[in-house]
């Protein structure tokens, strides 16, 4: 019963936003070609070959210690792959760094800091341009936090925490916006809601989107192609051509999870809870 | 609520005031409080008193100055560069562990009663938990904030000011307040055995003329500058810390 109303009120924030035409398609494709990493004797990542698109939505999933988070933090340049490369769409290396940004599992909130300035952290080098104080209060205000800018970020419960995060990574405008489990420590129905803001930001800027989850039904709900990863390579790779929004729970949503819970368990059979 | 806090410490005073003048304790041992105070009056009156305060806590500042900066100093260096800690921090805890106040004799050797000596040995006893303090905040800084300034392409000094000190701060105040304490003790010993003013000093005279009064005065002043040492330094801590949730009180908004 709850979910239901929630579900209408979230329906109606869903709305296309109108207040501002953004440049279209500002998403970068990335094409990674036979990406290599390890950590001591343990080879993560296998051999990983993708194209991902302009604009894209991709999910990728996998079980625990796949490799899947070490490809997310390759792809931010927060680590260095062992052997193979990242190739930007008409990018210069020095403009990559601006163009990227990430949204981590925890907040990772500058306790320190205003909730308003922890997102004009993500100005980076723009924050003393004119008009920098005014666009990081305009995207508080599209994750609808703008009414708590000034206070400190810890007495934001975890979900709050969490828009700002994503306001941070949202503020510069990234051309990629990279997911590691970004909604893994809340509860459901923030979760739910949250998936849906990270969607409608999402179909308003048209960032390119690459999100690390263990939820198989979040990665359906919210991707254009889920992809996973077992034993560090590219195991599937399921394009989702549902109409958005798409309903959770809905026939198709459920079948196609099932199916990719399917390979998930292929070779464990029943029982094991990874 | 202030006032509870006053209420033991005035009953003390006032019971020891009327054992005092029912002859309980004689005035040899412990003058009544009221003769204590008559005394800081005279004291006061004829200038002596503010005199050595003023060389006493002259003397804490510059110790303090001078040794508190140093240890920040090193302490940032260790903690923020592996190689500055190797080269320095195994030396430096090995003098940590010599007692400052057991260089008293080399020091008076070194320097006679003059103003160097009280400032360096009150400088050496800051100097080590204001160098660890800082230190071990700056090493202990969350690690994940740092890699999110590196995500947002922060600068190297822009990382230290927002995120690495703001980080250590907590710990670097541990540190200062701790040194505090070793300040006013390892004045009051150095000013014991060797000076020719500040308030050691003067409990010294006092002492060889028999003036209890004015010993016990020493005593009360003491404590006096070392409660005053450290409200200071929470308040600044209070001013500091707003953000974080030991110092939250009402107060949700950030400046």
């Amino acid at each position: 019963m709850t979910m239901q109303v929630l579900r209408r009120v979230e329906a109606v924030e869903l709305v296309p936003d109108t207040r501002e035409p953004h440049a279209p398609a500002s998403g970068l494709a990335v094409t990674i070609r036979r990406l290599h990493k390890s950590f001591g004797p343990r080879q993560v990542l296998r051999g990983i070959d993708l194209h991902i698109h302009a604009g894209e939505f991709v999910a990728v999933v996998g079980r625990s210690g796949c490799g899947k988070s070490t490809l997310l933090r390759l792809l931010v340049g927060l680590d260095q792959p062992d052997a193979g490369e990242f190739w930007f769409e008409s990018l210069a290396q020095s403009a990559r760094a601006a163009a990227i940004r990430v949204m981590f599992q925890e907040p990772r909130l500058l306790p320190w800091a205003s909730v308003l300035a922890n997102v004009e952290v993500g100005l980076s080098g723009e924050r003393s341009t004119h008009g920098a104080r005014e666009r990081a209060i305009g995207t508080l205000r599209e994750v609808g936090l703008e009414d708590r800018r000034d206070h400190w970020p810890q007495v934001l419960s975890g979900g709050q925490k969490q828009r700002v995060a994503l306001a941070r990574a949202l503020v510069s405008r990234p051309r990629i916006l990279a997911f590691d489990e970004p909604l893994g420590a809340l509860d459901a129905l923030t979760r739910i809601s949250m998936q849906r803001l990270i969607e409608r930001v999402w179909i308003d800027q048209r960032f390119t989107a690459v999100m690390v989850t263990h939820d198989v039904a979040e990665a359906v709900t919210l991707a254009d192609r889920v992809l996973m990863i077992e034993d560090g390579k590219i195991v599937l790779d399921q394009r989702i051509d549902l109409a958005r929004p798409r309903e959770r729970g809905s026939a198709e949503v459920a079948a196609l999870e099932g199916r990719i819970l399917g390979e998930l368990f292929r070779d464990t059979g029943v029982g094991e809870n990874a | 609520m202030p006032l509870a806090q006053w209420a033991l410490p005035a009953g003390i005073i006032a019971v020891w005031e009327v054992l005092s003048l029912a002859g309980f304790i004689p005035a040899r041992v412990l003058p009544a409080p009221t003769d204590v105070l008559t005394a800081g009056w005279k004291l006061t009156l004829n200038g002596e008193l503010p005199r050595n305060v003023w060389v006493s806590f002259w003397r804490a500042i510059v110790g303090l100055a001078i040794g508190g900066g140093i240890g920040f100093a090193l302490g940032l260096a260790n903690g923020l560069s592996r190689r500055s800690d190797k080269i320095f921090d195994s030396t430096l805890q090995m003098i940590r562990n010599v007692p400052h106040l057991a260089l008293i004799p080399l020091v008076i050797l070194w320097f006679g009663i003059d103003e160097e000596a009280k400032i360096f040995l009150v400088a050496l006893g800051v100097f080590f938990p204001i160098y660890v303090n800082t230190q071990h905040g700056i090493r202990t800084v969350d690690y994940q904030l740092v890699e999110m300034a590196r995500t947002y392409g922060m600068s190297a000094p822009r990382l230290f000011w927002r995120v690495i000190l703001p980080g250590a701060l907590p710990s670097i105040f541990v540190g200062l307040r701790y040194a505090l304490g070793i300040m006013w003790l390892t004045l009051i010993v150095a000013e014991t055995i060797s000076a020719s003013s500040g308030i050691g000093y003067m409990a010294m005279q006092a002492r060889e003329f028999l003036l209890v009064d004015v010993v016990v005065l020493s005593i009360v002043i003491y404590a006096l500058l070392g409660k005053i040492a450290d409200s200071t330094a929470r308040l600044l801590e209070r001013r500091c810390l707003a953000w974080h949730p030991a110092f939250q009180t009402t107060g949700e908004l950030a400046p």
